[in-house]
C-alpha cells in the first residue's frame, strides 16, 4: 500500500489531487468528483483493458509533469492515461474537449437512434445523459442509418444491435466473467457488430451481467423489458446468500413485485459485484431475498423523480412472519426513522 | 545516373536466389555483423547513418531501436512490417517479389542488433506470391547456415518466420499487427506501452517496415558515416519511391533523398513527365494518407524554394502548404483528373478499412464518404463543402491509431487546395451528373446497384 509520501500531484481544471503513481487522469478526476470528471462510455473499472475507445473521455493534457512540462500534442482518452507527477489537465475548462466530445457525441448518435420513449434503457442511458450534456439540438447527417435484424441470443437477454455502440464492455465481461464466450465482434467499421457465433445463445451462468455493463439500451433484459419505466420503480438493495456470487443487488419494485434484478452499481454506474444469473433472472420473490434498505438515488438521476429516502417496509413484508424476522433490524429501523 | 543501393543489382537474372545474390555481394553484412560487431556496435552504425523509417512515419530507425526494453530474461522479437496496403504504395512488395534475400540479410542484421532469437516478416494476405517467394529465400539462407542454430559459429540463433496477414489495412499500423500476428483481430492497441516495453506476446518489441530493415544492409556493409553522406540534412540515403498516376514512367524508383521534385517527374529517369504532355495538377507525394498538393505547390514551397524528395522539403509549410514524404506512395495527377471523385475514391477505401473501434473513425469515414459520394454524384450542397471540413476536424486527432488522420487529411487538403472544384460539382450539378451517369447507370459503388 502506497503511503501519502508516494503520491503524485496533479491538477485537473485546476483543482489539485494527490493520486497513487498508475492512477489514470479519469480515475483522478473521479476522486475530486464533480462536473470535472469526463464522461466515460467505454470505461469500465471492473473490466481489464477496457476504454480508450469510445474517446468520449478526451482531455487536454496542458502540461505533462514537472519534469517535461511540454504540453501532449494530441487530446488524450483520460481513461487510458496514467498522470504524472505535476501534470496539468484541462477537461470542462477547454473548448477543445468541449468541441472534441461534442463531435463525439454526434458520431455516436448517428447510428444510435433516437428512441428513448420506448427504449429500456432510458432513465438509466449514459448516451442519454452526454447526449444532453455535449449534443447539439440536431444532427447534420441526413443519410439512412444502419438498421438489423433482430438476432436472437437466447431467452433472457435481448440484443438490439441497432443501438449498440460497439463499446465493447459486453465483450470483455464476455472475456474475463463467462468460461464460455459466445459473442463477439464481427466486421470492421462502421459495418461491425456484435453478435454470437452461428445459431449460439448466450448462456452461461454470469452472462447476465452483459445487460449492466451496456451503457445504451443494445443488450437488455428480457424478463424485465416492456413492464415499465424505471423512475416508476423503487430500487431498494437487497443481499442473499448465494453459492456463486456475491447476492449483493438491487431490486427493483413496483407495488410489492421485483420487476428487476440488477447488480448494485456505484456513482458512475459500475458495478460494484457482478453477479451470477440465478439471482438475477430466477429469484424475483421478496422472499428470496435480505432487504437492506432504500438505495439512494444521485438528486441529478432520472429515478430522483421518484425519490423516497427511508425505508417503509413493503406490505408483503410486514405481514409475512418469516419475512419479518429475515427483516427484523430492517423493521426496527424503520419503527426508529 | 543516381546511386542505387537496394536495387543496385535490380537487373541481375536470378537475383532472387541466393546463389546469385552471394555473388554479387550479399550476406557480407550478416558476416561482418556477426564476425565483427557486437549489437551494441550494429545499433550505433545504424544511429549514425541517419536512417529514418520507409514505412511512412520517417522515425529515426537507430533511436527506435535503441528504446527497446532489455529486461532479464525475456525475449525480443523484432517484427517486419510487409503488411504494405497504403494506395499508391507497392514498393515494398517490390523489393520482396525481387530481391527477397535484401529483406532476408536486413532481418538477420536487425535481429542479431536487436537481440531477437525470433523474428516474423508480417506480409499482407493477398500477397500471396511475395510469401512463397519469401518461404523459399529462407529455406536457401537457413539451408546456408545463415538461419537456425549458431548461425556462422557465432554462437547467435535465429529462426525466422513468415506470417501472412488477414489482408485488412489497418494490420499494417504497428499495434494491430501484433494483435494480428498473435492471432487476435486485428485492433489498433491503446499507447502507452509502445511496443518497445510491451509488443509481440507483451514482449519488447521493434517493428519496422521491409525497406527500413533491407536498409540495414548497406549501412552496415558502408558503414553509417558514409550511408549518412547519402541525402541531404536529416533525410539521410536512398528511398524507394512507388510513382503512378497520369506519368509516363510508373514504376518503383530508388532515389537519393534531396533530389528536385520537379526533375523527379520530369526526368526520363524517373516519372518521364505527364501522359500525353498534359499539365500536371496535383500531387500526392507519400501515399493516399498525406496532404495532396496542387502542381505548384509541389514543385515550389510557399517560400519559393525548390521543393526536395526529403522529409524535411516536403513538410515545408505544415499542413497549409506542405505535404509529406510517407510511404513514398507518389501518385501524380493530370489537369484532366477529378479531384472530387479522387477524394472520394480515397475516403471510400478509409471507410473500408477502418477497425471500427473507436466512434470519431468508425462513424465519421463513412460520414465523409456519403457526403464526399453525393458531391461527386452531383446531390450535394455547398454546405456539404463545410461539413466535411468539419468532420474530418472531428477525426483528426481524436482516434486510437494513426488510420483517423490519414483518413481526414486527404479530404481537408484536397477542400483546401481544390475548393472551386468543390463547388463545381454543387453549381454545375447537372454535369456532374450527367458525367458519372455511365458509371452510375451501371453500378453505384455504394451500393451496388445498377
Amino acid at each position: 500500500m502506497a503511503d501519502s509520501n508516494d503520491k503524485i500531484k496533479v491538477s485537473i481544471d485546476g483543482i489539485s489531487v494527490e493520486v497513487v503513481p498508475g492512477t489514470t487522469i479519469l480515475n483522478a478526476a473521479r476522486q475530486i468528483g464533480g462536473e470535472i470528471v469526463p464522461p466515460a462510455m467505454c470505461y469500465y473499472s471492473k473490466l481489464e483493458g477496457s476504454g480508450g475507445k469510445c474517446r468520449t473521455c478526451l482531455v487536454k493534457v496542458s502540461k505533462g509533469s514537472e519534469k517535461d512540462p511540454r504540453p501532449m500534442p494530441k487530446l488524450v482518452a483520460s481513461c487510458r492515461t496514467t498522470v504524472m507527477d505535476g501534470m496539468e489537465v484541462q477537461n470542462i475548462t477547454s473548448n477543445e474537449v468541449l468541441e472534441a466530445r461534442k463531435g463525439v457525441v454526434e458520431m455516436l448518435l448517428i447510428n444510435h437512434p433516437l428512441d428513448c420513449p420506448i427504449c429500456d434503457q432510458a432513465g438509466e442511458c449514459h448516451l442519454q445523459d452526454l447526449g444532453f450534456e455535449h449534443g447539439a439540438a440536431a444532427t447534420r447527417y441526413e443519410f439512412e442509418r444502419r438498421t438489423f435484424e433482430k438476432i436472437d441470443i437466447g431467452d433472457k437477454i435481448q440484443l438490439h444491435m441497432t443501438r449498440c455502440i460497439l463499446c465493447y464492455r459486453c465483450v470483455f465481461v464476455a472475456d474475463q466473467l463467462t468460461n464460455q464466450r459466445v459473442h463477439g465482434i464481427l466486421g470492421r467499421g462502421d459495418a461491425a457488430e456484435i453478435s454470437t457465433y452461428i445459431e449460439k445463445a448466450v448462456d452461461n451462468d454470469y452472462s447476465g451481467n452483459v445487460i449492466d455493463v451496456c451503457p445504451v439500451g443494445a443488450l437488455t433484459d428480457k424478463t424485465f423489458r416492456f413492464k415499465n419505466r424505471v423512475w416508476f420503480t423503487k430500487p431498494v438493495e437487497a443481499h442473499r446468500d448465494c453459492p456463486t456470487c456475491s447476492g449483493k443487488v438491487t431490486l427493483w419494485y413496483k407495488g410489492e413485485e421485483v420487476l428487476r434484478v440488477t447488480a448494485r452499481k456505484d456513482a458512475y454506474g459500475e458495478v460494484e459485484d457482478f453477479i451470477c444469473n440465478s439471482c438475477r433472472f430466477e429469484k424475483k420473490n421478496t422472499a428470496d431475498w435480505v432487504i437492506e434498505g432504500p438505495r439512494k438515488v444521485a438528486n441529478t438521476s432520472v429515478i430522483a423523480s421518484n425519490h423516497y429516502s427511508e425505508l417503509k417496509p413493503l406490505p408483503v413484508i410486514k405481514d409475512n412472519p418469516k419475512l419479518k424476522e429475515a427483516n427484523k433490524n430492517q423493521l426496527e429501523r424503520s419503527v426508529r426513522l | 545516373m543516381a546511386r542505387k543501393l537496394l536495387l543496385e543489382h535490380i537487373d541481375v537474372p536470378y537475383i532472387n536466389t541466393l546463389e546469385v545474390y552471394r555473388q554479387k555481394g550479399g550476406y557480407r553484412a550478416v558476416e561482418k555483423a556477426l564476425k565483427k560487431l557486437s549489437p551494441d556496435d550494429v545499433v550505433e552504425e545504424v544511429k549514425k547513418s541517419g536512417l529514418r523509417g520507409r514505412g511512412g512515419a520517417g522515425f529515426p530507425t537507430g533511436m527506435k531501436w535503441s528504446f527497446l526494453a532489455k529486461p532479464e530474461g525475456v525475449p525480443r522479437y523484432l517484427v517486419c512490417n510487409a503488411d504494405e496496403s497504403e494506395p499508391g504504395t507497392f514498393k515494398d512488395r517490390f523489393l520482396m517479389t525481387y530481391i527477397p534475400h535484401a529483406l532476408i540479410e536486413g532481418m538477420i542484421v536487425s535481429s542479431y542488433a536487436l537481440g531477437a532469437k525470433t523474428s516474423y516478416i508480417y506480409v499482407r494476405g493477398e500477397m500471396m506470391p511475395q510469401i512463397k517467394i519469401l518461404e523459399r529465400a529462407i529455406e536457401e539462407a537457413k539451408a546456408a547456415g545463415f538461419l537456425g542454430k549458431n548461425i556462422l559459429g557465432s554462437g547467435y540463433d535465429l529462426e525466422l518466420y513468415v506470417q501472412p496477414g488477414g489482408g485488412a489495412y489497418i494490420c499494417g499500423e504497428e499495434t494491430a499487427l501484433l494483435e494480428s500476428l498473435e492471432g487476435k483481430r486485428g485492433n489498433p492497441r491503446i499507447k502507452p506501452p509502445f511496443p518497445a516495453v510491451a509488443g509481440l506476446y507483451n514482449c519488447p518489441t521493434v517493428v519496422n517496415n521491409v525497406e527500413s530493415i533491407a536498409a540495414t544492409v548497406p549501412i552496415l556493409n558502408m558503414g553509417g558515416d558514409e550511408y549518412a553522406k547519402i541525402g541531404i540534412d536529416r533525410s539521410t540515403g536512398t528511398k524507394l519511391i512507388s510513382a503512378s498516376g497520369n506519368i509516363n514512367n510508373p514504376g518503383v524508383f530508388e532515389i537519393e533523398l534531396g533530389l528536385p521534385v520537379e526533375e523527379f517527374i520530369y526526368s526520363d529517369e524517373y516519372c518521364g513527365g505527364i501522359t500525353n504532355g498534359k499539365r500536371l495538377k496535383a500531387v500526392v507525394a507519400g501515399g493516399s494518407s498525406v496532404p495532396i498538393l496542387p502542381a505548384n505547390l509541389i514543385l515550389k514551397t510557399a517560400k519559393g524554394e525548390n521543393r526536395l524528395m526529403t522529409y524535411e522539403s516536403l513538410a515545408d509549410g505544415g499542413f497549409i502548404s506542405g505535404t509529406m514524404l510517407g510511404s513514398g506512395g507518389f501518385i501524380a495527377f493530370d489537369e484532366d483528373q477529378c479531384i472530387v471523385r479522387n477524394t472520394w475514391n480515397f475516403t471510400r477505401f478509409y471507410h473500408h478499412e477502418s477497425c471500427g473501434q473507436c466512434s470519431p473513425c468508425r462513424e465519421g469515414t463513412g460520414w465523409m464518404e456519403k457526403v464526399l459520394h453525393r458531391l461527386e454524384y452531383g446531390h450535394g450542397k455547398m454546405s456539404d463543402i463545410d461539413l466535411l471540413v468539419d468532420v474530418s476536424k472531428k477525426i483528426e486527432g481524436n482516434t486510437i491509431c494513426p488510420l483517423g488522420d490519414a483518413a481526414a487529411w486527404p479530404v481537408a487538403s484536397a477542400i483546401r487546395h481544390f475548393r472551386d472544384e468543390f463547388e463545381w460539382h454543387v453549381t454545375n450539378s447537372d454535369e456532374a451528373q450527367i458525367r458519372n451517369y455511365g458509371l452510375a447507370h451501371y453500378a453505384d459503388p455504394l451500393t451496388l446497384a445498377g
